[in-house]
């Protein structure tokens, strides 16, 4: 044989290489997976880089910008003064304390492995770390997938579940680079917390559980989100008891991970007692008791080994126990021990509840049910697969599938109330689609290799061949078997294919954008950007007092404080009621009552956002009637059959009197009456609403304006001060 | 008549109980004790807030956390080291002895931290 030299480097030495590392099909098989687990490991951590290279390295929307200057400040100033750091920056006049009300896992995050990548000599700044924390908490997502899918099926559905969640777009929303948000390491801590459970239930181990209890300390630290574990969990244990599954190894894993879990929740000071106290977290303590009533009934019962005696047992216990748990449940409720459950967690079961009772939970568009189309949206294919992975799940019944069963049953309902829960549903439903993908597949390439073999014996695989060895003699009788199954084949590679496009094109598309910084396409077709939040904060930080306070719609709160450094009065944490209600109250009334107000606020500068220009949808005009509503649920003054006419929302020019001259409407279309938007359009047409606005002649009497940015996005008033002459 | 004969009962579950108990194996017996000092003192500790307050909450969290948990673990551990259980042929007591004291570890270093 000669050979060329080009040969040499390729084929030949490839062979020897692959002669010399002749490998058994196990091995074969292990390093398949190693390699498909890394290659779902970058893409994972790659798909999420659109906007970064769309936009640049900067943090998105509203939320993460306080994540962002809360971990500044940590890097800056250590764990301790995060720990007490009293914020005198928002909430004005009130201010916040820091380290006792926000979850601190992610910034603490971040924190470390910023301190880890110095330690090591990465000189990198705090914002790049940030902006990549969740899509690298993602790829771990998708390691703890593979590891979970496997605990409940086999290796192949777990690395079809890895490949699932890396990609899917109800995971992506809340995880691409930038959005710096808790939920991008809390979903690795569910899910952390669920496999290390199962683990647990499937040994029996202390150790497991106790690493379980660790994952919920996690999970509790970052994101409010752990009540669902905490609810879950319990709830899991009670349908085992009920079903009659009930087994030592449950007992050891639920107990030691209850106790451990919330003594180690209640290092956090943002839980602290609640996790004994409030109603929420009472099904877990109440499933608790119960399983030690079980244990000990169980335990007298192999003792006694005589059922009439038995039941003589079990009629004294059981009524003196139940008595004993609804006396006891009834003072702690009636005494305050056990507080009621929160207007969220009741909005969560109850739907309806939020939009009757507390408007302040219903303005969030992500608290809003799910639209159909958005599961498509975020699903796609495993919309259909679920029901599938169901299916499968009840063949093969055991305590993990019927943990993943309750967990994609009740996480979906969930997602059908509120769009934002679509994030907890994304693992449980990637898990169970899994399991249909993966038993499916495998079902037909047997049948495949079966009739390509006289004798079906899968190499290395002994449950597998013996499965369609049985499989086999029947379906020798049906014609056309391979045909159909290579058919079946093709049509789930072209699903999945459809399912990988998809994914990208979302997350491209939908996912990607900061949202701070806005893009449109231009009458060419070429991108427009409008940066004007940004261009209107730092105008912010350059040419406004260092203590001067900003009145602001609460959305925008985050921002200021992070970016403009200024004060605002209320912000995104929307923990004070009234004092949101105090600014919606100056926000809707006339020029003069608001006055009074922002005097007594003592503000210096209002901001509004106004997308009359650009036609940009998500202003503070069509934010309005929100601040109406929430102003008059505390103030009867404000009245929102005043805003409308005959029940419609409208600017143009039968509009409502009062809606016509109410604050929010002037310093919005202040001077805009001057300017024309469209062509062939007359001036002061809104195009946000399409409309010609109703007020062109505004004048203002107790403020001025200050700054608007260049596509009218931001506009920003200053207060006066009070006339020193009458 | 319906009460005395519930009396019966109860003497003779409680004859057959204590005859049946006799037959466990001393090291389970120990453990036993253990958990039934744990639950005792928690219930001492619950008693005590009743009349005194919970001012400390803190305090009383772990204080009871520490005995109930303790049990709990206990109770793990008696699961896990008796012979008469199949479910944990398998796992050798060494194991299961070293995964207690690490649990136990865990929970009073975090109550400690807790105790204030």
């Amino acid at each position: 044989m000669d050979k060329s030299p080009v040969d040499l480097l390729a084929s030949p030495s490839l062979a020897s290489l692959l002669k010399s590392l002749k490998l058994k099909t196990k091995q074969q098989e292990l390093l398949i997976r190693v390699s498909i687990l890394c290659l779902v490991y970058v893409l994972a951590f790659i798909t999420r880089l659109f906007s970064v290279l769309r936009y640049e390295s900067m943090i998105h929307e509203f939320d993460p910008y306080f994540n962002y200057r809360v971990t500044q400040y940590l890097t800056q100033k250590g764990f301790y003064e995060f720990w007490n750091w009293f914020d005198s920056e928002s909430w004005y006049p009130l201010g916040r304390i820091i380290g006792g009300t926000l979850y601190p896992g992610l910034m603490v995050t971040a924190a470390l492995i910023y301190w880890i990548l110095r330690f090591l000599r990465f000189a990198v700044h705090i914002r790049e770390v940030c902006v990549l924390t969740a899509p690298f908490f993602a790829s771990n997502t998708t390691l703890v997938a593979y590891f979970f899918g496997k605990e409940l099926w086999d290796s192949g559905a777990g690395l079809v579940a890895a490949a699932l969640i890396a990609i899917c777009p109800g995971y992506i929303s809340r995880s691409v680079a930038g959005s710096y948000d808790n939920e991008g390491v809390a979903i690795f801590a569910l899910l952390l917390t669920f496999y290390l459970f199962v683990k647990a239930v499937n040994t029996g181990s202390l150790a497991w559980a106790l690493a379980s209890a660790f994952g919920y300390f996690y999970m509790v630290s970052a994101w409010g989100g752990y009540v669902f574990i905490i609810n879950l969990i319990p709830l899991y244990v009670l349908v085992l008891l009920i079903t009659g599954r009930y087994s030592m190894r449950l007992y050891v894993a639920y107990n030691s991970m209850y106790v451990l879990g919330m003594l180690l929740a209640m290092q956090i000071r943002f839980v602290g007692f609640q996790h004994v106290q409030s109603g929420e977290h009472m099904a877990a303590m109440g499933v608790f008791f119960l399983m030690q009533v079980f244990y000990f009934l169980d335990w007298v019962k192999y003792l006694l080994n005589d059922p009439k005696k038995f039941h003589t047992f079990l009629r004294i216990t059981v009524t003196t126990a139940v008595g004993l748990g609804v006396i006891a449940l009834g003072v702690g409720t009636a005494s305050g021990y056990i507080s009621p459950w929160t207007g969220r967690f009741y909005s969560l079961l109850d739907p309806t509840y939020a939009k009757d009772h507390i408007p302040i939970i219903a303005s969030v568009s992500e608290h809003q049910p799910t639209a159909w189309s958005s599961f498509m949206f975020d699903f796609h294919i495993l919309l259909l697969l679920f029901p599938a992975g169901l299916y499968f799940c009840f063949k093969r019944l055991s305590d993990a599938t019927i943990f993943i069963v309750m967990y994609g049953l009740t996480s979906m309902y969930f997602a059908g109330v509120m769009v934002r829960l679509i994030l907890v549903a994304t693992p449980a439903v990637c898990l169970i689609s899994a399991i249909a993908v993966s038993a499916t597949i495998k079902n037909l390439t047997q049948l495949v290799r079966a009739k390509s073999k006289p004798n079906p014996v899968g190499p290395g695989k002994g449950t597998s061949s013996t499965k369609a060895s049985a499989k086999g003699s029947p379906d020798q009788s049906m014609p056309f078997q391979r045909n159909g199954a290579i058919a079946l084949l093709l049509g789930a590679f072209y699903l999945l294919t459809r399912y990988a496009i998809h994914c990208t094109w979302v997350t491209s598309e939908a996912y990607s954008s900061p949202s701070i910084v806005l893009a449109a396409r231009g009458a060419h077709g070429n991108r427009v950007i409008f940066d004007d939040y940004r261009e209107a904060y730092f105008w912010l930080r350059q040419n406004t007092p260092q203590d001067a306070k900003i009145m602001s719609w609460w959305d925008y709160g985050y921002q200021i404080t992070a970016m403009g450094n200024r004060t605002v009065i209320v912000d995104n944490n929307t923990w004070n009621n009234t004092h949101i209600a105090t600014v919606g109250r100056a926000m809707s009334s006339y020029e003069d009552e608001a006055y009074e107000i922002m005097r007594s606020l003592d503000v210096d500068y209002v901001l509004v956002v106004f997308g009359g220009v650009t036609g940009y949808s998500s202003d503070d005009i069509n934010k309005f009637l929100w601040m109406v509503r929430i102003g008059g649920g505390v103030f009867p003054v404000i009245k929102e059959p005043d805003y409308l006419v005959n029940g419609e929302y409208r600017v143009d020019k039968g509009a409502a009197p009062k809606m016509l001259n109410c604050l929010m409407y002037k310093l919005s279309y202040y001077r805009f009456g001057e300017l024309t938007t469209e062509y062939g359009k007359p001036p002061g047409y809104d195009r946000a609403r399409g409309v010609e606005i109703g007020n062109k002649d505004i004048k203002l009497e107790h403020l001025e304006e200050a700054f608007t940015t260049s596509n009218w996005i931001i506009r920003i008033y200053k207060v006066k001060p009070p006339n020193n002459r009458w | 008549m319906g009460r005395s004969a519930t009396t019966k009962d109860a003497q003779a579950l409680f004859q057959s109980l204590r005859s049946a108990y006799a037959a466990t194996p001393n090291t389970l017996k120990i453990i036993d004790l253990y958990i039934v000092f744990a639950v005792v003192t928690a219930v001492i500790q619950v008693v005590y807030m009743a009349i005194v307050g919970s001012f400390p909450f803190n305090s009383f969290l772990s204080g009871v956390l520490s005995c109930v948990g303790t049990a709990v673990l206990a109770v793990s551990l008696r699961i896990q080291v008796n012979k008469e259980n199949k479910e944990f042929k398998d796992l050798p007591p060494e194991r299961a002895f070293a995964d207690f004291v690490l649990c136990n570890l865990v929970l009073h270093l975090v109550i400690m931290n807790f105790l204030g």
